[in-house]
Parts: structure tokens; C-alpha cells; sequence
């Protein structure tokens, strides 16, 4: 018998990162990962940093897909998903948002909203073309463009605009190279959020310069004070956007991985070949659950929107007693409050915010350019842990 | 009733320490309004009392509560309530129901011994005049009372960071 020669975790490591993909091996480490790592492990932390809804799916969902494994149905689905959900989806983002799509051909079922953003942008980018980003934003759009062979350009948005993105920043961003924009409001994590009339000038643009448009709206239904504009449903834009969304935020389905692309059917069938040569099609069970939180969800969905409004008001409320310069969030449920009157950078700040007052939150810092110099703080906790979040970090400013 | 006050009713609901100034917060309405719109509320009697649910099977004072089903002959011209009323005024009685289907009240009896339930039933509830037939039973367990699960199985299984 041969014995295998030993080697250290480390040497095999040093040995084997050649064989890597340049385009993978160049992708720093996440830095939501880094905090997380820093932060785990720790029983005594208030936590404000997670991206996913306090709730459980509700009930009658999680009994829906719980009949139907008992049924049996644990089988593949048609590549783009079951029919009925299609026509669900349809039906709801018609409806909702004014989008009207063909279930047949223009719905794609995906395992998340993140397999859809990846799919359009494999199914879009030629590599070397340029991927048009609004900053502070979600981690993984920069990794998942420079995985694809894209180049991401970051385009500042500003706390005294709330982080809308204006037509002049996306204007002075686009060169002869640029192709695709992504958008996601309402916002990840700025909460921020764009209007009828903020999207006009911004579907011009894109339009002179012929760009096409990933956007994601997987919070459109959490918004506070006015409802959601999908930019789908702005005039000439719907053939030019993939609208991506799904289940996890608005019927708190986070781990179930339930998202959809809709679009125009030539980029929905591209990235319908994508997916059935990579993940064949979400998961059955996933899909049950989510055709009932459609048909039958809407109810609680309101129920837990209120109760976010009500705790984005105390949150935003209670930072600015403490000190700390909040603007007001109209979508999602984060807030982005400054914290630039502590001299602190974002990362030193959530690291002695963690270690002196036990409160985690996200340096803003790892959302992009812009997010320097703010904290990404999620109000999907509650009440009470709010309460005590927002007294600790209090506490903890007075000492700084 | 406005949406106002049924909207303060749920977040008393949720936790009667709520103050009028954070309701006032998270309804985006001013604190007096608040205020005054609580104390008509407890003027109306609509809120009764601030009450406590305990888990008392956490407490090494236990008690023993019962479900008692109640067969009773109506009396003329004030069917059930002048009955109801008259076991409703025992102290060791939490709750009363008029029910439909196969008994007429629901009697909710606390004590400290199943003696002392058992002693009640026999000795005040059975003998009163119109009470045709008692049926006890004694609760085990209590998984959830009020909208309150005592045992939370959902307890928060978040990641403390996520994107």
C-alpha cells in the first residue's frame, strides 16, 4: 500500500492557487464576510447587520410546500419554472408595478434573485464591456460583473440627494464601452428610492446611449411613503431592462432561494440556456411555496410592511437623538445613517461598535464608493432589540 | 373604530410598556394625540386592563387551571346571564364563555391543587340551581395562549451579518 504524502493545509493552498481562474483568484474576500467573521461566534451582540426579514414565512406557505412533498412532488419542473407560478408572476408584477410580461416566454423562475443577476449579466456581457454600478451597493454586484468578464464602474450617489442616482453622475460615467446599468432601488443598502419623475431623465440617457438595464427590485414591495416605480414601467424601457425580483424580502422566504428575470424573450431565452445547463430549474418544493405566497400571501405581506415602517421611523428617529445624521429611508429596511462626526472611518467605527457597545452593524465601507463614512443598519429586529441597539450605540458615542 | 386607535390597540397588544412617545414615533403621530386617544380607550372600556401573561409552568408556584363544560337550564326572561353571572362572581374563576353546540358555558377555573378544583366543582358549581351536568377537564400543558407561544420553537436564526 502506497501511503498519500502528507501536506499542511497551507502548502496545498500555495501549491494549487495557480490552477485558479484569474478572473476568481483577483475577487477579494467579501467584506460583509471579513465583519461577519469578526463578529461570529459572539452570544452577547445586539446584531443590526443582517439583510433578511425578522418574520418567518408565514404559515400557510411553509403548510403549502409542506402538502405538497407529502403528495409527492419532488420531481424537476420545466426549465423556466412551473407554468402557474409564470403566469402568477406575471399576473402580480402587471398588476403591482403596471409590467405587463408573456408567462410563456418573458418569465424566467431562477434559484434567487442573485442566479437572475448573474444569468443576465453571463447572458449580456461581451468581456471588457462596462458595467455601470450606482454606489453605495449591494456586495455582490462588482464580484459577480469581474467573474463575467465585465468591468464595473462605480457611480457615486450622495446622503443630500438620498442616494438617488441623477442622469448627470450616470452621464459622465458612460464611455464608448459601456453596456449594461445596474440598478437596484428600492436600495441595499441606502434604502433609498427612485420616483416616476426621477426615472424619466435617467431612461433617457439610457436610452441615447443604448445601454440595457438589470434592475433589481427585489424590495419593491417595501417601500414607505409612496409606492414603488419598476423602471420597466417607464416608456420605451421595458424591452431594455431585465426586471429581476423574488420572494425572499417581500413573504420573508430568504432561504427558500425563490427570484425570477422577466424581460425582453431573446435575453430571458439566453439566460434560460444558462440555467438549464447549470442549476436545471429552482427547486420544485421553493416554487410551491412561492405560487401560494402569491395567491395567498398579500395580506401578511402588508402586515409585515407596516411593522417595518413603524420600526424605520423609531430607528431613524433614535440615531438622531443619539447624534448620528439619519436620512430618511423610504424603501428596504436599512438604515444608512453618517457617521463622518466621529472622525472615524466606517470600519473602525463598526469594529469598536461591536467590541465597546456590542451592537453590530456593517461598515459602509464594503457597499462601494460612497458608503464610506456611513453604517448600513437593518431595522429587522425587534422593537425592544432596536431599543437597546440604539441606547448601547449611544453610550458607546458619548465615550468616543 | 378609526384605524388610529386600532393601530395603538395592536402595539398595546404587542407590549403594554409602550410608552405614548415611541407609539407616537412609530405611527408618525403626534404624542398628545397619542395620549388622548389611550385614555379614551381606557374610558370606553375598550382597554380593559394591562395584563401579564406568565408561563407558569416556569414558576415553582404552579396552578392548576381547568376547562369546565357547563349544561344549564335558561332562566325566563334572562336566559343565561343571571346564571353566568352568578358563577362568574367566584374568585377562582378566570374566564367564562356562552358557547353554541353541545354545552352552554366554558368555565375557566383556577387553583392551586387539582383538590381544590376538583372541591370547587363539586361543591359550589354543581349544586347551584339550573346546572344540569359538569364535565372537567384539567390542562396538562399550555402551548400557547393570547397569540403567545410559550415554548417559541422560531427563535432568531439569522446569521448576525448578512449581504
Amino acid at each position: 500500500m502506497i501511503e498519500p504524502k502528507q501536506q499542511t493545509g497551507e502548502t496545498q493552498n500555495q501549491s494549487m492557487s495557480r490552477y485558479l481562474a484569474p478572473l476568481v483568484r483577483d475577487i477579494p474576500p467579501s467584506g460583509i464576510r471579513k465583519f461577519f467573521d469578526l463578529a461570529s461566534g459572539r452570544k452577547d451582540i445586539i446584531s443590526l447587520g443582517v439583510g433578511e426579514p425578522d418574520f418567518s414565512t408565514p404559515w400557510h406557505v411553509r403548510e403549502a410546500c409542506v402538502y405538497s412533498l407529502e403528495r409527492g412532488n419532488t420531481k424537476y419542473t420545466p426549465n423556466s419554472g412551473l407554468p402557474e407560478l409564470r403566469e402568477a408572476i406575471a399576473e402580480y408584477l402587471y398588476e403591482s408595478f403596471q409590467t405587463p410580461y408573456e408567462p410563456a416566454d418573458e418569465v424566467l423562475v431562477t434559484v434567487g434573485g442573485s442566479e437572475a443577476i448573474d444569468l443576465a449579466l453571463r447572458a449580456l456581457v461581451t468581456p471588457g464591456d462596462e458595467i455601470l454600478i450606482p454606489e453605495p451597493c449591494y456586495v455582490s454586484y462588482n464580484p459577480i460583473t469581474a467573474i463575467g468578464g465585465g468591468v464595473p464602474v462605480g457611480i457615486e450617489t450622495f446622503a443630500k440627494d438620498q442616494f438617488k442616482l441623477t442622469a448627470e453622475s450616470l452621464k459622465n460615467a458612460i464611455t464608448p464601452r459601456s453596456k449594461i446599468l445596474i440598478l437596484c432601488y428600492p436600495s441595499n443598502p441606502t434604502g433609498g428610492i427612485m420616483t416616476y419623475e426621477d426615472w424619466l431623465p435617467i431612461a433617457k440617457v439610457v436610452e441615447e446611449h443604448d445601454l440595457i438595464v438589470i434592475s433589481d427590485e427585489i424590495y419593491a414591495e417595501l417601500t414607505y411613503d409612496r409606492k414603488h416605480v419598476s423602471f420597466a414601467s417607464i416608456p420605451g424601457m421595458r424591452d431594455r431592462t431585465v426586471l429581476v425580483s423574488g420572494f425572499s424580502k417581500a413573504f420573508a422566504m430568504t432561504g427558500w432561494r425563490m427570484g425570477y428575470a422577466c424581460g425582453h424573450r431573446d435575453i430571458i431565452s439566453a439566460m434560460t440556456k444558462i440555467h438549464q445547463y447549470t442549476v436545471m430549474c429552482a427547486p420544485s418544493m421553493g416554487q410551491v411555496a412561492a405560487l401560494e405566497a402569491l395567491r395567498n400571501g398579500m395580506e401578511e405581506k402588508d402586515r409585515m410592511v407596516e411593522s417595518y415602517n413603524q420600526r424605520r421611523r423609531l430607528v431613524v428617529q433614535g440615531f438622531r437623538e443619539i447624534g448620528l445624521q439619519c436620512h430618511e429611508p423610504q424603501g428596504a429596511f436599512y438604515a444608512f445613517p453618517s457617521i463622518q462626526a466621529t472622525g472615524l472611518s466606517s470600519a473602525e467605527f463598526a469594529e469598536r461598535c461591536l467590541f465597546e457597545a456590542k451592537v453590530a452593524v456593517v461598515p459602509g465601507q464594503v457597499f462601494g464608493i460612497g458608503g464610506e463614512g456611513f453604517v448600513r443598519c437593518s431595522y429587522a429586529y425587534s422593537v425592544s432589540q432596536l431599543l437597546e441597539a440604539i441606547d448601547r450605540i449611544g453610550k458607546f458615542m458619548k465615550n468616543l | 373604530m378609526e384605524q388610529f386607535k386600532l393601530k395603538i390597540i395592536e402595539l398595546l397588544k404587542e407590549d403594554a410598556r409602550r410608552t405614548p412617545a415611541l407609539i407616537a414615533t412609530m405611527l408618525a403621530a403626534p404624542e398628545a394625540e397619542v395620549a388622548q386617544a389611550i385614555r379614551e380607550l381606557e374610558e370606553e372600556h375598550i382597554i380593559v386592563k394591562y395584563a401579564t401573561v406568565v408561563n407558569w409552568a416556569k414558576v415553582d408556584d404552579e396552578k392548576v387551571t381547568a376547562l369546565i363544560e357547563v349544561q344549564i337550564t335558561p332562566e325566563r326572561g334572562r336566559g343565561f346571564d343571571a346564571i353566568a353571572e352568578r358563577i362568574y362572581l367566584y374568585p377562582e374563576v378566570k374566564s367564562v364563555y356562552l358557547m353554541s353546540g353541545a354545552y352552554d358555558l366554558l368555565v375557566e377555573i383556577e387553583g392551586k391543587t387539582l383538590k381544590e378544583v376538583a372541591s370547587f366543582v363539586s361543591n359550589k358549581l354543581s349544586p347551584i340551581d339550573r346546572v344540569l351536568s359538569t364535565k372537567t377537564h384539567f390542562i396538562l400543558k399550555k402551548y400557547k395562549q393570547d397569540g403567545i407561544t410559550f415554548e417559541d420553537h422560531e427563535d432568531d436564526h439569522r446569521l448576525l451579518i448578512s449581504p
